[in-house]
């Protein structure tokens, strides 16, 4: 194999320099002149409730204000998977905070003061929060139209019910292996909602100008399907897709909470009724909160049949997924996580029901880890404890059970090539597996704990990106793509995959943000599938200008195209030891021949990677047949804590992961997404901690009251271990990893508590305050906590 | 009712119409163009919006504009105008920051404390940037590249 000068290489973020100038430019930072008008959004204060009447006069006479919009002036649904959701609600509000009207002034203390004075009448209908109760006879139904809706053929909403999609899957003979079993364990789990907080809040600036064109301005993961979304939405008043223009700048923090459309509707919607005006719509820190998504709630409810030896025979899974009273986007986290609620686990008997459930919380759906990250809690905590109630090792058990590649999925496809093995030996290793620690302060107690992982891309099956590259007379190079660069390091990986099929080096390299005019399509930047697609799409550009660069050289020279390489930048010639050509001699201008004449092209290329492996239509009863998903990252990881016995407090003092991500394009970058998503699932496990009211308000909508991790709360060691089984299909053999970080930390944490203290936490997040008081009560499964939530 | 004030802004005197309840955030932003410090929560808690007011950092959205009338106030592009400092090349060699969101706030606070505290420890590090979120990179990467400026700051 061909030694790789770039890719793999631990080469400095090429967009670092903009960030830490301030030179980057957020949406906020665009300048928008003095035409700008601002909106302050009327929220409803009920979880359920009839509109009936909507009064705006008295806000209209205030100076300044040029209009007051309601859902009467845009009665048009939206969404990703299914079309459950109108821009502003026509009859009936769904949760507290939605938006029931807009006011767009001429500045922003104006459009405040006149939404205060926007009159609605409503009559309030019961709600309902907890997804268990949501799915009993008699519960208030929040969708009454569900039966009607659009929505993608792999959904299977249940009309008269809060039921948006139930998931099944069955796979061999589910009672049959239980009865095989020397033992079968059962429990229920509790998953709470968690906020994304990203630093950057939503914002978008919406403007239709006077000859009809929308161009919106967004913090966004997904310009293309925004662009669509948006278009189809408004499509009833004329507007075309190609009119429909989205920009999307530097965007500040993504985490699934800024793919799909959200506000983004919103603003275009205000445009329309403001023509000729930028509209700026800018989330407060409260609003981000609860009017984009939240992570979803879940009650997990599992049971796992073993064998004496620890060989797993049965497992069944009941997932309720509390998702808000919008699923466009989050019935496919349930769908996507229904599929894989085994875990990376070779399982002959399988029964999985995962049920996207409409509550009257607010809206909930994508979140870094995709459903995995929520449903893995019971997954890995229940198999730490089978593993135990057996007197196996926690990792010999999940080693026995681990699956490898070829074994079948719980929908019958086959495993991909995988480090699964490979990386829980890695991090059992490094973390001393089976030492017991002692502490020197004997108010404390040391304990260690282990979770495998595994997530696969969730995505349509015919999931599409392509890359165009260009090059300029100094032989640079701009690449067009539309993947974001939300954090994660892809400008610099699609620079070096690049790189190494044109032999010049990063520096020459520019990959551009967004712009839908300009920047061809791509799907959306989640599922952290963009390094594998949109590498893929990168590099046959850069082979495509490759070809075109060898067909210039080889028609100028009469050389046989086959005899040419790059080296350094430079054309050379197998035959022709002598012969070598820059690229910026010709890659623009072409090459003068001796009478005068040129042979040339400019050097642009495109390259596409378009998905044509994957079905999602199975039977809808058992989830056999198709090939949903294109691969799974798997991994591992285990932390050690100390747990001070009197107070609860966790310190955490070494956390070690490791993930196979089939290539690292750039090694310094991944170990980085493992620092950074391990902190975020830790603080989901600790600390991170969502309160309603009884009427489904949210509580702690700020930094202050929920708390994100600073500095001081990082454990005192991370090991970040990379493992490398290449993805037959990837640029290199690279698949994606960033979302797969966060994953494993909370039930690690759980299954490490217990080996410390004793105490199982089955419900999130594992505080000090529950630990403390189980510890003070000499309780060994606390679930009566769970109502702490309420 | 608007008053006009002046702020030395990154070594310029710049003069602003402002009204009383205009925050310094909002004034730096809107009325002078300096897009540096950013909007985060609105209420200090996340330190996006960290600037110098005469030399000490402050939270750009917890005081009003006219608080600061005759000051010096500097800003990230006051700190970057004249080339990459130090610690900058060092943030680019560790590939510090991810999103980049948090970067003004989070590099006004170092280049406070840094002036301070020129030899910190790294749980100093940690202290002096806990009151800036980031959520990202898990502080790391960032605690990461000062630490290497530290001790290879000065020969």
């Amino acid at each position: 194999m061909e030694e790789l000068k770039f890719v793999g290489k631990e080469i400095p973020r090429i967009d670092e320099k903009e960030k830490i100038t301030g030179a980057a430019k957020y949406v906020d930072d665009i300048d928008f002149g003095p035409n700008l008008l601002y909106a302050e959004i009327v929220e409803s204060p009920y979880p359920h409730a009839l509109i009936k009447k909507i009064d705006t006069s008295e806000a209209e006479k205030v100076e300044g204000v040029v209009k007051v919009v309601t859902g009467k002036d845009f009665p048009y649904k939206f969404g990703l998977y299914m079309k459950d959701r109108y821009i502003f609600p026509q009859d009936r509000v769904r949760f507290v905070g939605e938006q029931v009207a807009a006011v767009v002034a001429r500045d922003p203390k104006i459009a405040q003061k006149a939404a205060k004075l926007v009159k609605v009448e409503y009559e309030p209908l019961p709600a309902v929060f907890d997804p268990l109760e949501a799915v009993k006879e008699g519960a208030p139904i929040i969708h009454p139209e569900l039966g009607q809706y659009s929505h993608v053929p792999w959904f299977f909403p249940k009309g008269g019910s809060n039921i948006a999609h139930h998931r099944k899957v069955r796979r061999g003979d589910v009672e049959k292996g239980f009865r095989e079993a020397d033992y079968v364990f059962e429990d229920t789990y509790k998953i709470p909602r968690y906020a994304h907080c990203c630093m950057e809040t939503h914002i978008s600036v919406a403007y239709y100008d006077l000859s009809g064109r929308l161009t919106l301005w967004n913090s966004s993961q997904s310009p293309h399907v925004q662009k669509s979304l948006i278009a189809d939405a408004l499509s009833p008043l004329g507007i075309s897709e190609k009119d429909v223009r989205v920009i999307t700048p530097y965007v500040g923090g993504g985490f699934g909470g800024k793919a799909g459309v959200t506000m983004e509707v919103i603003a275009a919607a205000l445009a329309i009724a403001c023509k000729g005006h930028p509209v700026k719509v800018r989330w407060r820190r409260d609003q981000e909160f609860y009017n984009t998504y939240m992570r979803q709630q879940v009650i997990s409810k599992i049971k796992v049949g073993v064998k004496k030896d620890g060989t797993i025979t049965a497992f069944q899974i009941e997932n309720f997924w509390d998702a808000g009273p919008y699923v466009e986007y989050g019935a496919n986290v349930v769908n996507a996580s229904g599929l894989s609620a085994t875990g990376p686990y070779r399982i002959p008997n399988i029964k999985i029901d995962s049920y996207c459930i409409y509550t009257n919380l607010p809206a909930a759906g994508p979140y870094r880890g995709f459903g995995y990250s929520e449903m893995l809690f019971s997954v890995e905590s229940h198999m730490t404890r089978v593993a135990k109630a057996i007197g196996m090792d926690p990792v010999e058990f999940r080693k026995k059970n681990a699956i490898r590649e070829g074994d079948p999925l719980a929908y019958g496809a086959p495993m991909n090539p995988n480090g699964l093995l490979e990386a829980i030996d890695k991090v059992a290793k490094e973390i001393e597996w089976g030492k017991k620690e002692e502490p020197k302060d004997p108010n404390k107690a040391i304990g260690k704990g282990f979770a495998i992982f595994w997530k696969a891309p969730a995505m349509p099956p015919n999931v599409s990106t392509t890359a165009f590259l260009k090059f300029s007379g100094d032989g640079s190079v701009n690449i067009l793509v539309s993947g974001m660069e939300i954090g994660q390091g892809y400008h610099v990986a699609m620079a070096q995959i690049a790189a190494e099929i044109l032999t010049i080096p990063v520096e020459k390299i520019r990959v551009e943000l967004p712009d839908t005019d300009r920047n061809p399509y791509h799907w959306q930047t989640v599922a952290s599938h963009v390094t594998w697609a949109s590498g893929n799409a990168v590099k046959r550009a850069a082979l495509e200008a490759r070809d075109k660069i060898f067909d210039v050289i080889a028609r100028a020279y009469y050389f046989n195209k086959d005899s040419l390489y790059l080296e350094n930048g430079k054309v050379k010639c197998k035959t022709k030891p002598d012969f070598e050509l820059d690229l910026k001699d010709f890659v623009i201008n072409g090459i003068m021949k001796e009478d005068g004449y040129y042979v040339g092209q400019n050097i642009v290329a495109s390259g596409q990677f378009f998905v044509e492996f994957a079905s999602a239509l199975q039977d809808p009863e058992t989830s056999q047949g198709g090939h949903p998903n294109v691969h799974y990252t798997v991994g591992a990881a285990a932390v050690k804590i100390e747990v001070d016995k009197q107070t609860g407090k966790i310190k955490v003092l070494k956390a070690v992961e490791a993930i196979d991500c089939g290539k690292a394009i750039n090694p310094l970058n991944v170990k980085d997404q493992m620092i950074g998503g391990l902190l975020q699932g830790l603080a989901t496990a600790l600390y991170e901690d969502m309160r309603f009211d009884k009427n489904g308000k949210i509580l702690n909508p700020n930094f202050t009251d929920y708390k994100i991790p600073t500095a001081l709360d990082i454990p005192e060691e991370v090991v970040p271990i990379i493992v490398e089984v290449a993805q037959p299909d990837g640029p290199y053999g690279a698949r994606g990893m960033a979302e797969h970080p966060m994953i494993p930390a909370a039930p690690m944490i759980a299954n490490a508590v217990e080996d410390a203290v004793g105490v199982r936490i089955k419900a999130l997040p594992i505080t000090a305050e529950k630990i403390a008081l189980a510890l003070a009560k000499g309780e060994k499964e606390p679930d009566y906590y769970w109502h702490i939530m309420k | 009712m608007i008053r006009k004030i002046s702020i030395i802004l990154n070594g310029e005197k710049r003069s602003v119409y402002v009204e009383p309840n205009d925050l310094l955030l909002d004034v730096l932003r809107d009325k002078l163009g300096d897009k540096t410090p950013k909007y985060g929560c609105g209420r200090g808690d996340c330190g996006t919006c960290t600037v110098l007011v005469n030399g000490k950092s402050v939270r750009s959205c917890l005081i009003l504009a006219v608080e600061v009338d005759g000051q010096e106030v500097t800003t990230l592009e006051g700190i970057s105008k004249n080339g990459l400092t130090e610690l900058q090349k060092y943030f680019i060699k560790h590939s510090s920051f991810q999103c980049g969101f948090c970067a003004p706030g989070m590099i006004v606070a170092l280049d406070e404390f840094l002036k301070k505290n020129p030899k910190p420890s790294e749980e100093e590090v940690k202290e002096a940037i806990s009151g800036n979120l980031c959520r990202c990179t898990g502080y790391v990467p960032i605690i990461r590249a000062v630490m290497d400026y530290v001790k290879n700051r000065g020969g």
